[in-house]
């Protein structure tokens, strides 16, 4: 097949027939793929090329037009509450701390639940049970975010109040679990001061990511390998003890990553929140206290209405919230890779 | 150390105490009778305890404070309960055992609480045929619930999510095809910038189809769109499932096809994606769920209307998540009803997804059916039919174990 040999009538293996010929040189190992395996590759290679082409027309088309309204705000969009694009007072302080706490107060109530239920299933669950509950929380990881919303504002808004009003009555004395206009002590209070709060968004958001933290803590755990885990009841553990020193540590990676990749999830969620929450453009540092704000909702709030200036703003907007979710997924996966748990654990 | 020597005359006195016999083996699991008492015991002290508290001790009240006022007390007691005839990690593993088990039961009561409350308010409107076979042109907020129904959402998302699959299904399959098998540099650059494109969050890939298709190239809000945003939104997603799917394929399979002078892509036909088949619909079917029930990149592009409208090329398209979310905007009993229903009918499409994900992804790669099994055990003899020598082809067919 080859063609790049220069003696072609010499057989292979017979010494050379001109020993006063160049010098021999090592010569290129090259195997002709042949046409059909060629074409295989250019396929590959651009359907590849297509895709990161695809990719990088999304990035570089929001990173585009959301240079304009970042041209203009310059460093006041990182400082100012407000969205007014078209008076040229925007900016996310308000927007993002809204997100972050609300993605904080869900990890905060997820982690501990996905953990929990993550080792129960992995380690005290009857094993007849264990594969319907793997297949149940597999299951709710992919149950739509509307159905979580619809819950959060049908059932939960109201099945919260005590607990908040609880929480404000008790805790109150910690900054930002206080609640201004607030009177614990009288009982026929309106409630309204408690609804439509970070808490609730909160809540909604935590049991959306908790199952799919869950799923992948699950799966680590279960790779905790069994000599270690023998070597620990060995050694005279209680299952508690070997949890501890066989379990927990192999699984950290995957705990850390896991939790990271729910927080990915719980920044970038829309849905659930937009129904929960009534939007406000004040940074709200007390999360039990009505009203509150994301990324998210804001361009589902205002995407319509927007000029084509306010269409930039809200790319920004969009932009920004893309950064975050991209560092908090690069830095989960770069831990689960790193882990001595993470190689075949893929989230 | 003191108590060791003591140790030794104690031991005498209770190994003599069991009657000589058969050896009878006994079951270490379970709980025992002390452990359920411990239980019982902490419970009722519990509760006893956290009544008189709230009735006639302190200013407390609230079914939350009582719930986790009687929780704390309840570990406190079976801590104490189980360390009269237990050491300190025996106490610690029971207290863990318990808040263990409490987690993980709360979750997935939660969870299974928030599917049961949706199918349970939905049932008003489920139990109606017309639910099904009907659009809401005809239904007002106030018409009774016997009118109108959701088939206009459920072709909606049909239409939107198959036009999605058809864009992300073979692009996503090459692509994952090329970062196993034409490893390089410029794989590498693409399993980073599509690894970055998971973390695109779902309304960011909506607005930039907003931005690019309808406001930049003029097109209507249509199921067209739609289903562009869910692609946007989809592929990484399915480049990454199906990319670990394929990593999964073992090396030797591969090498061993080389080694019989198979070309790339005739290992890749015929070895890799066969093996790694069932893997793939699994990956496909799990990205189609989180597809379906994306509400965000629909609620910008597709429009809202309340008639059936089965061209997805023009004029707005509503699909089952967008339709849950608009109906209970309004303050009509019927319309939240109509609205749970929606979702009750998602929640069983995605539900019927996973069931058909299950099967399909039972089994690993390499692992056939039984019908495969049969259809290579004919193939095989009919290869060795063929290669038989031909006066040998008069002959009663080979043996079936002839070639593997």
């Amino acid at each position: 097949m080859t063609t790049e040999t220069t003696d072609t009538t010499a057989p292979p293996g017979a010494p050379d027939p001109r020993p006063d010929g160049p010098p021999d040189t090592p010569r290129r190992l090259y195997a002709d793929p042949g046409p059909a395996d060629r074409v295989f590759r250019g396929v590959a290679r651009t359907g590849g090329g297509l895709v990161l082409a695809v990719m990088l027309l999304v990035g570089g088309f929001l990173l585009h037009r959301a240079w304009q309204a970042l041209d203009r705000a310059g460093g006041s969009f990182l400082t100012t509450e407000n969205w007014e694009p078209d008076a040229g007072r925007f900016g996310i302080a308000a927007v993002l701390t809204g997100t972050v706490l609300i993605a904080l107060v869900a990890i905060v109530v997820a982690v501990p639940l996905a953990t929990g239920a993550a080792l129960y299933i992995s380690e005290y669950a009857p094993p007849r049970l264990r594969r319907t509950l793997i297949s149940t929380v597999d299951l709710m990881a992919a149950v739509p975010s509307v159905v979580y919303g619809l819950w959060g504002v049908f059932w939960l808004e109201e099945s919260i109040l005590p607990i908040a009003r609880w929480i404000s009555a008790y805790l109150g004395w910690i900054p930002f679990l206080r609640v201004e206009g607030a009177d614990p002590d009288d009982p026929l209070a309106p409630p309204t001061v408690y609804t439509s709060s970070t808490f609730v968004a909160g809540l909604v958001v935590a049991m959306m990511v908790a199952p799919i933290i869950c799923s992948i803590m699950r799966e680590v755990f279960s790779q905790a390998p069994a000599g270690e885990r023998e070597g620990a009841y060995a050694l005279g553990a209680t299952r508690w003890g070997m949890i501890r020193s066989v379990v927990l540590p192999f699984g950290k990676g995957g705990m850390i990553g896991g939790t990271m990749l729910g927080l990915g999830r719980a920044l970038g969620e829309t849905i659930a929140v937009y129904m929960v929450i009534s939007q406000v453009f004040t940074i709200q540092w007390h999360v039990l206290q009505t009203g509150t704000s994301s990324v998210s909702s804001l361009i589902a709030l205002r995407y319509g209405e927007a000029t084509a200036f306010g269409m930039s703003a809200l790319m920004a907007a969009g932009f920004a919230l893309f950064v975050m979710t991209l560092i908090v997924n690069f830095a989960a996966s770069s831990i689960v890779a790193r882990s001595r748990s993470g190689a075949s654990s893929d989230a | 150390m003191t108590i060791a020597p003591e140790r030794p005359t104690a031991r005498p006195a209770a190994e003599q105490a069991p009657p000589a016999g058969p050896e009878r083996r006994r079951a270490t699991g379970g709980a025992r009778a002390t452990d359920v008492y411990a239980v019982l015991g902490a419970a009722a002290a519990a509760l006893a305890l956290t009544w008189l508290l709230f009735a006639r001790l302190l200013p407390f009240s609230g079914t939350v404070g009582f719930v986790l006022v009687a929780y704390a007390l309840f570990l406190g007691l079976y801590a104490l309960l189980v360390s009269f005839d237990e050491d300190g990690p025996a106490v610690r593993d029971r207290v863990a055992g318990v808040v263990v088990r409490t987690l993980g039961l709360v979750l997935l009561a939660v969870l299974v609480f928030v599917v049961a409350f949706t199918l349970w308010e939905g049932r008003r409107a489920l139990v109606h045929l017309n639910f099904f076979t009907e659009d809401m042109s005809l239904a007002g907020p106030l018409e009774p619930l016997d009118t109108g129904g959701v088939l206009h959402a459920v072709v909606g998302t049909l239409e939107q999510v198959g036009i999605a699959l058809v864009l992300t299904v073979p692009a996503g399959v090459v692509c994952a095809v090329f970062l196993n098998e034409v490893p390089g540099a410029f794989a590498r650059l693409v399993r980073t910038i599509v690894e970055a494109m998971t973390a695109l969050p779902s309304i960011v890939a909506g607005l930039f189809v907003y931005a690019t298709v309808i406001l930049a190239l003029g097109m209507e809000r249509s199921g067209l769109a739609a289903a562009l945003a869910l692609s946007v939104m989809m592929l990484p997603i399915i480049i990454r499932a199906s990319d670990v799917v394929i990593r999964l394929v073992p090396g030797t399979l591969r090498e061993a096809s080389y080694a019989m002078g198979a070309s790339r892509w005739r290992t890749v036909w015929h070895v890799v994606l066969p093996t790694a088949r069932s893997g793939l619909t699994t990956a496909v079917i799990l990205g189609t769920a989180r597809g379906v029930g994306e509400t965000s990149p629909v609620l910008l592009t597709a429009g809202f209307t309340a008639e059936l409208n089965a061209l997805p090329t023009s004029g707005a398209q509503v699909s089952l998540p967008l339709a849950t979310f608009e109906l209970v905007k309004s303050p009509e009993p019927n319309m939240i009803a109509r609205g749970f229903g929606t979702a009750a009918v998602l929640m069983l499409l995605v539900l019927l997804l996973f069931v058909l994900a299950r099967i399909a992804g039972g089994r690993g790669p390499g692992q056939l059916t039984r019908r495969q099994e049969r259809r290579r055990t004919a193939a095989s003899r009919a290869d060795a039919a063929r290669f038989a020598p031909a006066p040998a082809r008069t002959a009663p067919p080979a043996p079936p174990r002839s070639t593997p």
